[in-house]
């Protein structure tokens, strides 16, 4: 039933722009505080509409600075590692995930069970629990500091592959017998049915896995001790010097903006493909 | 030569102890060019049947030859044969173009061949203007005729057919039938349809195997099916409405022995003045013809009569009914099997 309740309508609109207010005013706040100097900044009130030293503050971000109590690392280099990192992980993730899931599915094989059984297990083991040993292993194979060393260790995925897995049995087993009648062996019916079958799916952990791989702070913080092995999120901690010294927050908010660009960035992309995967598909 | 040979077909699922047999030792010889209908209800064993000569199951004991090649080994993709599934299994992200040419495709047949043959098929089914769509754009007819497209450019020794017209309302079942028909009749290429409605079976068959709880029941012509059926089974799945099966009919009167089961067509029973006596007890007009629901002792009977009756009897009336002479059928009690 569409109610025509004036008042409701009101109140509807009322509470979400409140909302929104909410969550965004914190992001304009840091936007506000990356375009003044740090001396505009400690003063009180602080100044809420934007200044004039944007390009200023985003180029001492991005390519290092000498003032300043905390780190003074480029940040360009460190939102290059992030992006890698994200990157390789959420490629590595779904590939991975894929080829689990339709070994799952559509094969079977000795101790099939005891595979998926212990996939699922480690759903409930997260990466602090196992971060000791982790450490240790990465550490004698060499691979600290280095791409492999911070991407590696977080590749496997059990929720990955649960989806697949899930959206896997959707599938008809009549597409699989027409795909067996037309002479296509179990690698060819991956690559040309499952697969672009699978895009929305896919297309959803992108998203997921993306922002997962951008947001890791503590295996990087063990695995990696070198500034320019630094991703973006530790950058930010570093910047910001303990005790009574005075930190230069304008350039570490222009660091938390640029932080979060690129995710805000693969989610909008990512929305036109959901609402494109969800108005294609029907079986 | 596509003909098919069917010799001691067993299917068991399970093993040990846990052992179901679903298929007991089916026996049959397929011409070329035969339109073979497997008929009976659900859960008889005819799409299992199917499958087996398809490959999609594995034989447990016994021989399925195809062209005179024994196929029991053989993939699918090589038996040379093509399915029209019941749900059409089209690639729901492929054109109906690439659905048809997917297997083409595999093969490594040359685009120019592709091409030709899937315009060619195209054209017999009439769906040239829809070769750009995807399946989720076309109707159920239009999807069911691309899913025999895709069949017919494979080029195969032998279609086969499983319930393919199940999920079609009944018009378009009508229509189709009859494009199945035709193109058989200008393709001439050996078919096995399945399908539980006795209706396509009697329409759609050169021969059909009637199928009851995984046993061979009767394989003939339609003519021989309905009018010489072998078995209890087979006379009352076959027609509708079901023949009538009576135990206790006045057998001597008509020369049966005693303690057979006197089988009788609706059609073949005559309302008059004299005969079995009868009460009605539904009547059902189906517009050509009306049914007549009668009840004699403690079995039923149903007499079908054309709409020339000058008058519908009433609901408990009695009425008289004699049986057509040269239309009874007589079947052993227990075995259930036609007595000569």
């Amino acid at each position: 039933m569409v109610e025509r309740n004036p008042w409701l309508n009101f109140l509807a609109h009322a509470v979400v722009i409140l909302g929104v207010l909410i969550v965004a005013f914190p992001l304009y706040l840091a936007f506000v505080a990356s375009t003044h100097t740090a001396q505009e900044i400690v003063q009180a009130p602080m100044p809420l509409l934007p200044g004039s030293h944007l390009w200023d503050t985003y180029r001492a971000a991005l390519f290092g600075r000498d003032t300043g109590t905390g780190s003074t690392a480029p940040v360009a280099r460190m939102m290059w590692v992030s992006l890698v990192t994200a990157l390789v992980i959420t490629f590595g993730k779904i590939a991975i995930s894929l080829l689990s899931a339709f070994a799952i599915v559509y094969f079977r094989f000795p101790f099939k069970n005891f595979f998926f059984w212990a996939i699922f297990v480690t759903l409930m083991l997260p990466v602090e629990v196992r971060i000791g040993p982790t450490y240790k292993v990465v550490s004698d194979l060499g691979m600290l500091n280095s791409y492999a060393g911070l991407t590696i260790p977080l590749i496997a995925s059990a929720t990955a592959t649960f989806l697949f897995r899930q959206f896997f049995l959707t599938v008809p087993d009549e597409l699989v017998e027409a795909a067996r009648m037309d002479g296509a062996g179990p690698m060819r019916f991956f690559k040309d049915i499952l697969l672009p079958l699978s895009k929305t799916s896919m297309a959803a952990l992108f998203v997921i896995q993306f922002i997962y791989g951008w947001n890791q702070y503590l295996w990087p913080l063990l695995a990696t001790t070198s500034e320019d092995m630094y991703p973006v999120v530790i950058g930010i901690k570093r910047m910001i010097a303990g005790g009574d010294a005075a930190n230069e927050w304008n350039v570490v908010m222009a660091t938390a903006i640029l932080a979060m660009l690129p995710p805000a960035f693969v989610v909008v992309l990512m929305q036109k493909w959901f609402v494109k995967g969800l108005v294609d598909t029907e079986k | 030569m596509a003909s098919i040979s069917l010799n001691n077909v067993i299917k068991r699922y399970g093993a040990g102890k846990s052992t179901v047999q679903v298929l007991h030792g089916v026996n049959a010889e397929i011409a070329d060019r035969e339109f073979i209908v497997i008929v009976g209800p659900s859960g008889c064993g005819k799409s299992t049947l199917l499958r087996m000569v398809a490959g999609l199951e594995e034989i447990s004991e016994g021989k399925i030859a195809i062209g005179g090649k024994v196929v029991n080994d053989l993939e699918p993709a090589a038996r040379d044969i093509a399915m029209v599934f019941q749900n059409y299994a089209l690639y729901p992200h492929m054109s109906v173009f690439d659905n048809m040419a997917y297997g083409l495709k595999i093969a490594k047949v040359p685009k120019n061949d592709i091409k030709s043959r899937v315009d060619k098929a195209a054209g017999i089914l009439e769906l040239g203007h829809l070769l750009d769509r995807k399946p989720r754009e076309l109707s159920g007819g239009q999807r069911q005729r691309v899913a025999m497209g895709r069949a017919i450019v494979r080029q195969p020794q032998v279609f086969l057919f499983d319930e393919p017209l199940s999920n079609l309302d009944a018009k378009l079942r009508v229509q189709t039938r009859l494009e199945i028909q035709k193109l058989h009749r200008e393709l001439g290429i050996t078919s096995l349809f399945v399908t539980h409605d006795q209706v396509e079976a009697m329409t759609l068959a050169q021969r059909m195997i009637v199928m009851n709880a995984g046993r061979m029941e009767q394989f003939g012509t339609p003519e021989e099916v309905y009018n010489r059926p072998a078995t209890t089974f087979v006379a009352s799945f076959m027609g509708s409405p079901p023949m009538n099966l009576l135990k206790q009919a006045p057998n001597a009167d008509f020369g049966g022995k005693p303690g057979a089961i006197l089988g009788i067509r609706p059609e073949h029973l005559h309302i008059g003045p004299s005969g079995w006596a009868v009460q009605v007890d539904t009547l059902e007009m189906l517009g050509a013809e009306r049914l007549v629901y009668c009840r004699m002792g403690d079995e039923f009977l149903i007499v079908r009569t054309d709409e020339s009756l000058t008058s519908a009897p009433d609901i408990g009336a009695t009425i008289h009914v004699t049986p057509r002479a040269d239309r009874l059928h007589w079947f052993d009690a227990g075995t259930g099997k036609r007595l000569p």
